[in-house]
């Protein structure tokens, strides 16, 4: 069988012939479309912003400059951002898989009967919610606008997503005998759960992990709506400060507008360079971690 | 056998009085672990649900999440005969019906496109690159797109310039949905055709070597086999996606927001946004927000219920 179908692939029609230069140029023309700006911040970030706004920075850098990173090093509110997304998406991540795994292991089990009430009861929040004000009302009631609190404790704390993707992964890769063969030795849930279950699912929780880490890391909305406080402030909304509210300079100088001119020109080289400088961690562990991301979509595909 | 069945049932209608105390005892440890789910998901999403009440009394500082005196339809009625209320539909519609056309195809297009690439390394590169904007932030983004497209400074508008686009894009009411949408595309094609080319690679080897020896040519193949074995992700997933035919995405369209383009870009969620958190007219934003949700909500159970007489797929 193998044999006839090379034969028939090593025959090529000419239709085919066409129709796979068309498919090379495309593919071409998509990975450059995509690549592009993310590769032109990068060389416009180090290049002279004079050459930058005249449109000679397009393929390689040009009149190297580190002006806007040195500014950027200088502004204190980049570092209280940095210093706060990192702990709010570090402690919240932490908190995300401590909710997130022991249920999901929960909900896998067989044998718990308020399974399927249960599985409703939180895939039900996917698809209706309070909306905006009603969780903004129990935000304050609860006292946390304004606290660190509300970024590790949300509507997003326990992300039915990737509770359903953890969920699905576990019925399938752990096996029932196995728990069965422990009880026998006398494991608890607990223990079997501990010492069994996680170990068995470093794939998943890495998967998961990554979801609620880059979630938080990316999270505008909490800051933009509950924090006041802008010692609080995460990454993000000082981002929009400087990106978009064109406040680039700590002292408030270089907010040209879109007029241009000699001050917009620097403040966009700060503005590239920020880029950069925020999305670095994200950019330099992609590579290492594509594939679990990519994994995540494929096992929560799998319809549970 | 008789004999066999009927003992089972006794078993099984013994268990059955014995559920509530003995399945508590038995599955105590389950109830523990999932706990801590349970009280999240009750008190940050289930307590928002019972303060849309919120939305038929009148805001009262004092009384907190539920709110005051009874106000009824009072806030629905304002907002139905408010100015604004004809602009928000047609803007929240034109931007997400935009969204999910061109939106919707496109990761099936690049799934079937990059499916028919055969050097490997190379649909490694370009599935790897195709990916990552998915996970530039949204404020990245749209910085992106302001200093890309400045009229003056800009990489891009320097080029539209050149061929006859003049003027500030990100200011302007006619170019905000394409903006919108394309980059929209841009960010999330590659990652939402993921779910597609898993679909395609188990498509069965057989039915491939079958066309070839039926001498069908890569257009046929696509045509007669590809599409059809992704047409029930393709459902399930425009059924997922109306689901939030009106719930655009409120921060991206909030950053790319000025008072230029506010005309076509104010939408419902901003909206809320503005008069809620912004102007404190709690009562109001609430009415406004589940109008929006209900609407959602009736629109996924329509599509779903469709697509179940139709293709016999179903979300529950």
């Amino acid at each position: 069988m193998a044999s006839i179908s090379i034969d028939k692939i090593k025959a090529k029609k000419p239709k085919d012939l066409l129709f796979d230069t068309f498919i090379i140029f495309f593919c071409l023309f998509i990975f450059f479309v995509v690549a592009y700006p993310i590769f032109f911040i990068v060389i416009a970030s180090i290049s002279d912003p004079t050459f930058v706004s005249t449109g000679q920075v397009l393929f390689l850098p040009k009149g190297f400059s580190l002006f806007g990173y040195e500014q950027i090093f200088a502004d204190t509110r980049v570092w209280i951002g940095y210093r706060n997304t990192l702990f709010y998406a570090l402690f919240g991540t932490f908190i995300n898989l401590l909710f997130t795994l022991p249920a999901a292991y929960v909900l896998s089990r067989q044998e718990f009967r308020a399974r399927r009430f249960l599985m409703f009861f939180f895939i039900f929040t996917m698809f209706f919610n309070g909306g905006l004000i009603p969780t903004y009302m129990l935000m304050r009631d609860l006292s946390l606008v304004d606290t660190p609190w509300v970024f590790i404790f949300n509507p997003l704390t326990v992300n039915v997503f990737n509770l359903i993707i953890t969920r699905t992964f576990f019925e399938n890769n752990i096996p029932h005998e196995m728990f069965e063969a422990a009880t026998m030795d006398g494991c608890s849930h607990f223990k079997f759960f501990s010492t069994i279950v996680l170990p068995l699912s470093k794939a998943v929780t890495a998967v998961i992990g990554l979801y609620y880490l880059v979630g938080h890391w990316n999270n505008f909305f909490t800051g933009l709506i509950y924090i006041r406080d802008y010692n609080l402030q995460p990454l993000q909304i000082v981002l929009r400060d400087i990106l978009l509210s064109n406040q680039v300079f700590a002292e408030g100088a270089g907010s040209g507008g879109t007029g241009g001119g000699y001050a917009q020109r620097y403040a966009d080289q700060v503005k590239y360079g920020v880029i950069i400088v925020s999305s670095l961690p994200v950019l330099v562990l992609y590579p290492f971690i594509q594939k679990y991301f990519e994994k995540g979509v494929l096992i929560g595909s799998v319809k549970g | 056998m008789a004999f066999t069945q009927v003992s089972k049932t006794k078993t099984a209608s013994r268990s059955k009085r014995e559920t509530v105390l003995s399945t508590f005892r038995r599955d105590y440890q389950l109830w523990l672990m999932i706990f801590p789910a349970i009280i999240c998901v009750i008190i940050f999403n289930y307590v928002p649900m019972y303060g849309i009440q919120l939305a038929f009394r009148e805001y009262d500082f004092t009384a907190g999440l539920t709110g005051g005196e009874w106000a009824g339809l009072k806030y629905f009625e304002q907002f139905f005969n408010s100015h604004l209320f004809w602009d928000l539909i047609r803007n929240t519609l034109l931007i997400s019906i935009t969204t999910i056309v061109v939106g919707f195809p496109a990761p099936i297009a690049l799934a079937l496109l990059v499916n028919q690439i055969r050097w490997k390394r190379g649909k490694r590169i370009l599935q790897t690159t195709v990916y990552l904007p998915h996970f530039i932030s949204i404020v990245v983004l749209v910085g992106l797109l302001n200093v890309m497209l400045s009229p003056n400074t800009g990489v891009l508008g320097l080029l539209l310039a050149k061929l006859g686009v003049e003027g500030n894009l990100l200011a302007s009411v006619t170019a905000f949905v394409p903006i919108y949408v394309l980059s929209d595309v841009w960010q999330h094609v590659g990652w939402n055709s993921i779910i597609y080319l898993a679909a395609l690679a188990s498509v069965d080897p057989q039915l491939y070597d079958a066309a070839k020896i039926d001498g069908a040519n890569k257009w046929q193949i696509i045509r007669n086999i590809e599409i059809p074995a992704i047409i029930p992700t393709i459902i399930i997933l425009l059924i997922l996606n109306m689901g939030s035919v009106i719930s655009t995405g409120f921060e991206k369209i909030f950053l790319m927001q000025n008072s230029l383009n506010l005309p076509i870009s104010e939408v419902i969620e901003t909206y809320v946004y503005k008069t809620g958190i912004v102007s404190n007219q709690f009562s109001y934003a609430a009415a406004i927000g589940l109008f929006n949700t209900l609407i959602n909500f009736t629109m996924l159970v329509i599509v779903n219920t469709i697509a179940k007489r139709v293709a016999r797929i179903s979300l529950w």
